[in-house]
Formats: structure tokens, sequence, C-alpha cells
């Protein structure tokens, strides 16, 4: 913002008069784009950690919990969450190219998919207030047992805990995509007016990085929460 | 922090991205049929295995870390790992060495 007026019109946004090339500008950008990240792996890690403990201590009542969420509908999230990096890759891709009909084209398909994400995770979520499956005082809990197999053993205080490990992880999960979803409409606004050329797309790109991080987060917590124990 | 002047962006093919898409979509529908297979303990070890695996694409490929020319970046990534290999080992040898019942 002190940039005298003379700075301003030798240095734009694609090179800032404190970095000596464009190269510099975008891998400084990069690098602390990364590191934002870094506190996003130690941040779900955190939550990642208490999954691990209270699987192995109980585990019946995570294989039991496990069974009553809807796979197949976890499974389309899963696949509709990659399609959507897919789009962001290629949204990226048309900004470098210059392509700007095509960065908006790819963002809005971006923004569908995880909404659609989004309104299946709403869907599932319904499904669990209703069962009650819920923690809390209406908490209740009765197993799925197919014929010829016997129930798990196990305890209905603990099974509170998978759900309590459910809601935090997808929920959080779930948040990023609301704000990843807010960066995009950020983005499409921006790309229409022509903010990017190949240049400058700075913001896509970083953009594009949190994206596919909140898809490698859902990645793990796809076969954790939903396949702890299909088999039999 | 050198060779920025090489650093021009590296535009990967719409093929290529095509190509990764799919393979993380294939092996979305093998997780599924992995945990299908009764392990055991295993069942677990394949499926972080698998998803460590679709993980490394995206990082890769759509994260475009493999032609990053800052090696800081990479540097970065693998302290993260480290870091939360360290936090996940060490909670779960106080978790294991304890004498609860």
């Amino acid at each position: 913002m002190s940039d005298s007026p003379a700075a301003t019109a030798t240095h734009g946004l694609e090179l800032r008069h404190h970095f000596a090339t464009e190269g510099q500008q975008r891998d400084s950008a990069t690098l602390g784009m990364w590191l934002f990240l870094v506190t996003e792996i130690m941040f779900f890690g955190g939550m990642f950690c208490a999954y691990l403990l209270y699987r192995t201590r109980h585990f019946n009542e995570f294989a039991a919990g496990s069974r009553s969420l809807d796979t197949w509908l976890g499974g389309v999230n899963t696949a509709v969450l990659l399609v959507s990096s897919w789009t962001m890759a290629m949204a990226v891709r048309s900004a470098q190219l210059g392509k700007r009909k095509l960065l908006c084209l790819f963002l809005v398909l971006t923004m569908i998919f995880g909404a659609t994400f989004l309104g299946v995770k709403a869907v599932e979520y319904h499904a669990k207030f209703v069962e009650h499956h819920v923690p809390g005082p209406y908490f209740d809990f009765k197993q799925e047992v197919k014929a010829g197999e016997t129930p798990l053993p196990i305890n209905l205080h603990t099974m509170q805990m998978f759900f309590s490990v459910y809601f935090a992880m997808t929920g959080m999960h779930a948040l990023h995509m609301v704000i990843g979803l807010g960066l995009m409409t950020y983005l499409l606004i921006k790309s229409a007016r022509g903010a990017y050329s190949p240049k400058y797309y700075t913001p896509v790109e970083m953009a594009g990085l949190y994206w596919h991080f909140v898809d490698i987060v859902w990645i793990y917590l796809f076969p954790l929460l939903y396949l702890i124990d299909v088999h039999k | 922090m050198s060779n920025h002047d090489n650093s021009e962006h590296h535009v990967i093919s719409v093929g290529f991205y095509s190509l990764i898409g799919i393979t993380l979509l294939i092996f979305t529908g093998i997780t599924y049929f992995a945990a299908t297979v009764n392990l055991g303990q295993a069942n677990i070890v394949v499926a972080l295995a698998i998803a460590t695996f679709k993980a490394t694409l995206v990082v890769l490929f759509f994260m475009h870390v493999k032609y990053t020319s800052e090696k800081m970046t990479r540097a970065t990534i693998v302290g993260a790992l480290f870091f939360l290999m360290l936090l996940l080992a060490l909670s779960m040898a106080d978790f294991a060495t304890r004498s609860w019942t």
C-alpha cells in the first residue's frame, strides 16, 4: 500500500517490487500456502490421533458404528470429491493458459461438485439425527444384524465415542468444503472480470492447493469411517 | 532458494490429469473391495496404504509438487509428515504401554 505511484505503475500483481523474478514470487506464495497446509495437517492429525486411540480401545463400537453408515453414499461422495479435484486441476490449467471462459466453467463445475458433496452429507446427517445416532441425551443405537450373524458386544456409552469422532471429523471436513466454496465464489467473480492471466494466477493455484488438501482428508476419512468392518 | 529463473509454470496435459483422475476413481473402488475381504488386522493397513497412494498422486500431480523447483516446499511437506507420524506414534506408544485394563 506504501507503493509510490511510479512503483505501482512498474510493478503489477505479477511481480511485486520485493521479488526479483516472477518465479521467485510464485515459489514464495506456494511455500507460504504449504506452510498453512502444514498447520491444517496437524489440526486434522490431532483428530486422526483421537480416532486411532478410540478405535483401538473400542473396536467393537467403532465396527458397529461404521456399519450403520451408508457406504454407498460415502463412496459416491468420494467419487464426487475426486472429480471436483480434477475440475479444480483443470481450472488451474485453464488459468495457466489464459483461457478465461474455461477457467470460469471449471470453477463453476468444481462448485457444483462441492455443493453435491455437501448435499449428500446433509442427507447422511439427517438420517443420523432421525436414528438418534447423534451423541447426547437422546442417543440410541440398535445394531443392524444380518441373519446368522451374532451382534457385536457393544457398550452404548462408548458407542457415542464413535459418533463423536464421526461428527467432529466429517463436520470439520464439511466446514472446510464450505470455506472452499466461498473461495471458489471469490475466484469466479475475479476471473469473470479478467483478473487472472498466464502471468498472474496465484490465487487460483493457491485455492487449488487448499481444495486438493480437503480432498486428501476425505480420501483418508472414507475408508477409516465407512469401511471399518464391512467384510463377512 | 536458487534457480528461480527456471521455474516457469509447468502445464500438464488434459490427458495426464484425466489419467490421474481415473486412477484415483479406480483405487476408490479397490479400497471398497479390499474392505469386503476379511484380512483381519491387515484390513486397516491395506486401506491406509491405498489412501496414501491416492494422496501421493494428488500431491505430486494435482498439487504440482513434482514440478516445483522450490526445494523448501518439499522439505516442508516431509517435515509435516514427520511430525504427524511423531504425534501418532508417540501417542500410540503411550496408549500401548499404559497399565490400564
